[in-house]
């Protein structure tokens, strides 16, 4: 009896330094955010209640609609893009072939550059005049240009995208950069095709199947729960983007073409000092992703199939 | 004897060790001797040696007071942060447009009384440069280096367009009219522009001013941000869009590079003329020579007003740095001294020699103007004092106002939207966002009774 209660101390002892951690760190602001959210704050002085003045302002708030319908758009064009590309790309690394170690590393690297220096970076590649993609795109327009000329007498100038100064071109050019990160659920991905047995693919060998309807009948199936996990864990991070748009397109230009929901969040915090609205707008995202998740959960039962049930 | 055992707690023993020997670090330098104040400042580079000149000045002339430069960056945020958390700095440098923000949640201490006790008054000073920090009829910061602006040309474009490098815009229509001239094409696209009003795009939210209008109405306490003469002037926004195209405009705009470097479209001679603030000949200096050298080929003029409102002439905006005593900071008495050494003669001409912009003290010793490196920084000294001289609006919301004007502007450059469409809804929207703040401020005097 004794010993076993010392027991429990020591391991109450080790947790402790999480416990203590989490509770001090992560559950006290989660539940003062709450309260927050219901209050009029502007974090110098003490928190004024308000009762649902926070939410009942953010639902006439244009800006709070425009920057989460941004980010609504931008999650329906990053998550399918990546995921497409990140499956893609696990299948072809998954193919034996030599050096097949080194195209691992080759593709998995780019997602470890940090978001400050790589908005930097694409900032250089989207540059409208300079970047590499309308070096290689211009000179097509203008040959256009030219043959319109030519052939109909209609004289334009045609110019490759505004990628950083085009409202319409502003959220793919974003799209295209979520791309550079795929290498994390790449590599997810690639744990999840080597895990699929063999004999199911030595079987539909045994009946003639092709190559479109093995992955179509054998591997995605058997992904099916990887998947779901980067599916989920792609809705959390694409309504949660901030930090390469916060520095590409300051205050979300080209006319608010990229304010995302997680800037207005944050200049309302930290910039317009109400704290109080910023907390209520947390509290709203989390019930959006947490819809989210459980649309994709439900959605995804009939299709998602786990190994050994 | 297993060495791989002792390694663990030799660790931890040396991290304690270190816990407790940095714990002891500040106790040791807090010995009798002078008082240490904490100094914030922003600036780096040249600018931050310039203030750390008149730190170190202020240190060698007493022995009472000791003031510790720490140089941080995105300052107003993390004062802002400090000052809640009970633990500020002595004196922090903010810029001009935080004052009434910080002043409506008391986060900085009105200086009155200190500045009654020094002789510091509003004479001391070019009156918009003390305005600036003048809030609800208290004084809540003193001005450190200041600002101004005015319209910068390059002479070079200007002679290889056939036109007179002497003779530069007076009325906003010969603006217009140069700036066609200035233009040149290669390919169809725009290849050199005379002037664009989205260039450098620091005032956008400002270009009603330049005919007359303003946001804020002090009187009434209300948003004026569709008053006509501010349509008016995003009216003239929009006909640089109509006459170039809004997709060849940010075409061209796209080429620039960053704001410091020599691809500056001013500095790269794409952009002929530019409205541009006093700091403007550093990066000429640094990044231009060709402008320079041999002769001298940009100048820096009053920016143009409106041919029917000669009454606009002289217009230029003035902003600038601040110093302020947070709320909560241990030695405020000992803060000021330091500051009013900043505000003397001798400190801000160190300050604004080093940082090479003009003081904002009405009087500049004899020597002044004749060390100054920048060959026209007698008119950025000499706009401010004009009648037509604009600050952004002293009110609380005003980064959330500015944040509206600048989407407004934005869209009208892109032909999204008219003057009036976006001028309307900034009046609507901030106009609400007004009520609400004057409410809680109102609310709060009221609970403070």
């Amino acid at each position: 009896m004794k010993a076993s209660r010392r027991e429990t101390l020591t391991a109450l002892l080790f947790v402790s330094p999480w416990a203590i951690g989490f509770t001090v760190f992560l559950l006290y602001p989660l539940l003062a955010s709450v309260y927050y959210s219901f209050c009029n704050y502007s974090v110098l002085k003490p928190p004024v209640w308000v009762g649902l003045a926070n939410y009942h302002n953010l639902i006439r708030d244009d800006v709070f609609q425009t920057s989460l319908k941004n980010t609504l758009v931008y999650a329906a064009m990053a998550l399918p893009t990546g995921m497409a590309i990140a499956i893609g790309l696990a299948m072809m690394l998954n193919a034996k072939v030599r050096g097949q170690t080194l195209y691992r590393t080759i593709f998995y690297v780019p997602s470890l550059v940090p978001g400050v220096p790589l908005a930097v970076l694409w900032l250089w590649v989207f540059n409208g005049k300079q970047g590499i993609i309308n070096a290689v795109l211009q000179p097509w327009f203008d040959g256009l240009s030219r043959l319109l000329l030519h052939l109909f007498h209609i004289h334009v100038v045609l110019n490759a995208p505004q990628w950083l100064s085009d409202a319409a071109w502003a959220k793919p050019a974003l799209v295209l950069m979520s791309v550079w990160g795929a290498g994390n659920a790449m590599l997810i991905y690639l744990a999840g095709l080597q895990d699929v047995p063999q004999q199911l693919y030595e079987a539909a060998d045994l009946d003639g199947a092709s190559w479109f309807s093995k992955t179509w009948n054998v591997t995605l199936p058997m992904l099916s729960p990887v998947i779901l996990f980067n599916g989920v864990m792609g809705i959390i991070g694409a309504l949660q983007v901030f930090t390469i748009p916060y520095i590409m397109f300051p205050g979300g230009s080209p006319a608010r073409s990229t304010y995302f929901y997680a800037m207005y969040l944050y200049d309302n915090a930290f910039l317009y000092l109400k704290m109080g609205y910023a907390c209520a707008m947390g509290w709203i995202m989390f019930v959006i992703t947490v819809v989210l998740t459980l649309i994709a959960l439900k959605l995804s039962s009939r299709h998602v199939h786990y190994g050994g049930s | 004897m297993d060495l791989s055992k002792l390694g663990l707690p030799a660790l931890a023993l040396a991290v304690v060790w270190a816990a407790i020997k940095s714990e002891q670090i500040p106790v040791s330098t807090v010995a009798p001797g002078p008082v240490h104040i904490t100094y914030w400042e922003k600036w780096t580079e040249f600018e931050g040696d310039a203030i750390k000149a008149v730190v170190d000045s202020y240190n060698r002339k007493q022995n009472k007071i000791h003031v510790d430069l720490l140089s941080v960056s995105d300052i107003e945020k993390k004062t802002l942060l400090a000052v809640s958390g009970g633990n500020p700095p002595d004196v922090a440098g903010l810029y001009g447009p935080n004052v009434a923000q910080y002043a409506d949640d008391n986060a900085i201490l009105p200086l009155d009384d200190f500045c009654r006790d020094y002789h510091i008054a509003r004479d001391n000073y070019i009156p918009v440069y003390y305005d600036i920090g003048y809030y609800n009829s208290h004084v809540y910061s003193l001005p450190s280096a200041p600002a101004s602006t005015a319209l910068h040309y390059n002479k070079k474009m200007f002679r290889e367009a056939g036109l007179d490098p002497e003779k530069y815009p007076q009325t906003i229509e010969e603006l217009d009219s140069l700036a066609d001239r200035l233009v040149t094409r290669n390919n169809g696209h725009i290849d050199k522009s005379g002037f664009m009003p989205a260039e450098p795009g620091w005032w956008n939210w400002g270009w009603g001013y330049i005919y007359g209008g303003k946001l804020w109405d002090a009187k009434s306490g209300t948003i004026t941000a569709n008053a006509p003469e501010n349509v008016r002037a995003f009216n003239w926004v929009r006909s640089y869009t109509d006459k170039y195209g809004a997709s060849e405009l940010s075409t061209f705009k796209s080429g620039f590079g960053n704001f410091s470097s020599p691809q500056n479209a001013f500095l790269s001679g794409k952009v002929a003329m530019e409205l541009q603030g006093v700091w403007m000949y550093n990066f000429i200096d640094q990044y231009a020579p060709d402008l320079e050298k041999p002769t001298l080929n940009w100048a820096a003029v009053p920016f143009p007003h409106p041919a029917d409102r000669p009454d606009l002439a002289n217009t230029t905006f003035a902003d600038e740095d601040v110093l302020v005593i947070p709320r909560g900071a241990k030695h405020p008495k000992e803060a000021f001294d330091f500051i009013a050494y900043v505000e003397s003669t001798e400190g801000m001409e160190l300050l604004c020699l080093g940082q090479r912009k003009h003081s904002p003290l009405a009087q500049v010793s004899a020597g002044f103007y004749s060390k100054h490196p920048n060959p026209y920084v007698k008119l950025f000294a000499d706009l401010p004092k004009s009648p037509n001289v604009i600050s952004p609006p002293k009110i609380g919301i005003w980064p959330e106002y500015q944040a509206e004007m600048t989407a407004a502007f934005e869209q009208v450059a892109l032909g999204k939207k008219t003057a009036k469409e976006a001028l309307d809804y900034v009046q609507n929207r901030v106009g609400m966002i007004n009520d609400d703040y004057q409410a809680q401020l109102k609310a709060r005097r009221e609970a403070g009774k």
